[in-house]
């Protein structure tokens, strides 16, 4: 075994974990306004997924998909959904983040999934980042 | 909530962080900090504050301890002190 190469069991089982993982991660998110869990955990999930896949096959495949640069716009993105969705609510003639107001029949539970998927984008990507930058530092 | 549970996971926890500040290799202390922050977890549970217990799973037992392996493998492995 080369210097840097893993172990076949644990390539394996990391990227056999991976995907169920992730899974979770989204059921976390998707269930977060009626039961324990939401964005912040299931971003937090998903992202040490990525994590898992890093250390079981080297970073450098996982960087070879993340740059710095997208995560920084991922990260963006997930806030100004968040505060869109706020501003939305404004626009409609209620207080800001207001779901109530929404359109849509569900309202409030329709907009609180929304807001907490825009915090699982942040959380995932935050932390991506994080641990990109601690890799890549000299 | 049942005391003896209570006391003894209490107990574990303790004693976790006290190995944790005690050990003088700095690998070590992040794996017995991670097991600080099982206990801490399984305390929350048995107090009724599932969503927090869920938060320190998921960010103080996992991310933060591959966050800290990384920055010891990224410096010194002894402590200094």
């Amino acid at each position: 075994m080369k210097p840097g190469e893993r172990d076949i069991i644990i390539r394996t089982v990391c990227r056999l974990l991976v995907p169920f993982v992730q899974l979770f991660g989204l059921y976390v998110i998707m269930h977060g306004h009626s039961s324990p869990g939401g964005g912040f955990q299931g971003g937090a999930i998903i992202a040490s997924s990525f994590i898992l896949l890093a250390m079981g096959g080297g970073y450098d495949e996982v960087k070879r998909r993340f740059s710095l640069g997208a995560l920084t716009a991922t990260t963006s993105a997930g806030v100004l959904l968040y505060a869109g969705l706020g501003v939305v609510c404004l626009m409609l003639g209620a207080n800001y983040l207001d779901y109530a107001a929404l359109p849509v029949s569900d309202a409030r539970s329709v907009g609180m999934l929304l807001i907490e998927i825009a915090v699982g984008i942040t959380v995932t990507a935050a932390i991506i980042s994080i641990f990109h930058d601690l890799v890549t530092f000299e | 909530m049942i005391w003896q549970l209570d006391l003894i996971l209490l107990g574990l926890t303790v004693a976790c962080a006290l190995g944790a500040v005690q050990v003088r290799d700095l690998l070590t202390s992040v794996v017995l900090l991670s097991a600080f922050s099982l206990f801490m977890c399984l305390l929350w549970i048995e107090m009724g504050a599932v969503d927090v217990a869920f938060t320190e799973a998921a960010v103080g037992a996992g991310v933060t301890t591959v966050l800290f392996v990384v920055v010891v493998l990224k410096t010194e492995r002894e402590s200094q002190d």
